[in-house]
């Protein structure tokens, strides 16, 4: 595949982008989705809830955190500041892509379709798979990918819900475990940036410390507050470093 | 009626438009966003912190049947498993079948669920 060989059809790079549904972070991901239906029938939402969640969501943070604030009994407007703040990473992860991904061409409206399919694991494949098509069939090849993926993701929903309510608590217990390992490994394995590394941390030890202390706020002052001390340390850092610099010469 | 239909428009609003909205100005963005800009810094600090605030209380604070699970378990294979993965060349295949492995067998012989 170079970058300039350019006698494939549109449909052709389409069905490569399918093909990446053999890959190790797809099946990952399918394996965490099956998590996410026993936890979505355990928190009580219906199996057509959780299916129609998984396809309009298609982020697994965002709706692990609208199942947990939905089960709360929060408002609907808290769940939308917890979910769209859980989200933000979205708008970086996307814009970050899109520049890649379209040419001079490509229309506004099938970027803003093609975005949908952008969680974590449709980026890690973009970003590391893109540069090897040639540009025009890029947005073809991603949604090849994308589309599948996330169609794949709610039928694993749909199959699983029903299975994985009769699952023994070993086998629900061990599956519930495999979302928050799998975002542990995922996210530190994608962070490019000291800082990102930083907020996982803050993060970790601030979510469940918070738990403790506000519990209607703790993922949102955690947040907030572990990612201003990330971004603040990471700055300071980031100055010092170029002080350094700057008195060698 | 509407409290049939509730939970969809939760879903829609508090779900789909709460996620959406940063996708689509992901978009809009694009070309313009300069990824080394200080605002970015900080939005992706927030948004790291948030997510792993959200999966470090998955593990601390399960829902279901792990929630019978002792603490010491999930965080031992949590956390053994993490530094294995940062010790083999963080591969998320290893980060994700080590403690995996830990849990099963640390539930297994602590006789779990056979209560």
């Amino acid at each position: 595949m170079s970058p300039d060989s350019d006698d494939r059809s549109a449909l052709s790079w389409f069905l490569t982008g399918m093909r990446g549904m053999l890959s190790l972070p797809a099946l990952i991901l399918m394996t965490s989705i099956v998590g996410f239906s026993a936890f979505a029938l355990e928190s009580g939402l219906t199996r057509a809830e959780a299916v129609f969640m998984s396809f309009a969501i298609w982020a697994l943070p965002a709706q692990v955190i609208l199942v947990g604030t939905m089960a709360s009994g929060a408002n609907i407007a808290a769940c939308f500041l917890a979910v769209t703040l859980s989200s933000i990473r979205m708008m970086p992860m996307v814009a970050s892509v899109v520049p890649e991904m379209r040419t001079k061409r490509t229309p506004t409206w099938l970027l803003l379709i093609l975005s949908h399919f952008v969680a974590i694991t449709a980026w890690v494949f973009a970003i590391t798979t893109l540069r090897n098509v040639p540009r025009q069939h890029r947005a073809v090849y991603f949604a090849g990918f994308g589309v599948t993926l996330t169609t794949s993701g709610t039928l694993v929903v749909a199959i699983f819900y029903g299975i994985a309510a009769s699952f023994p608590p070993l086998i629900a217990g061990v599956l519930f475990f495999l979302t928050p390992v799998y975002f542990n490994a995922s996210i530190w394995a994608s962070a490019g940036q000291p800082v990102v590394k930083l907020a996982f941390v803050m993060g970790v030890i601030l979510g469940p410390l918070l738990a403790l202390v506000t519990p209607e706020f703790d993922v949102l002052y955690a947040g907030i507050g572990g990612g201003t001390v990330a971004y603040l340390i990471d700055r300071w850092r980031r100055k010092r470093r170029r002080a350094e610099k700057g008195g060698v010469r | 009626m509407i409290d049939e239909y509730w939970t969809f428009i939760v879903i829609i609003v508090a779900g789909f438009l709460a996620t959406d909205i940063w996708r689509w100005l992901g978009v809009v963005a694009g070309n313009r966003l300069n990824e080394e800009s200080e605002a970015l810094y900080w939005v992706r600090a927030v948004a790291t912190s948030l997510v792993m605030a959200v999966t470090a209380k998955l593990i601390v604070f399960p829902n279901g049947s792990l929630a019978e699970s002792p603490l010491w378990l999930r965080l031992a294979a949590a956390g053994i498993g993490f530094a294995v993965f940062l010790a083999t060349g963080r591969r998320v295949a290893v980060g994700v079948a080590v403690p995996m492995a830990l849990l099963l067998a640390g539930l297994w012989w602590t006789g779990f669920g056979n209560r």
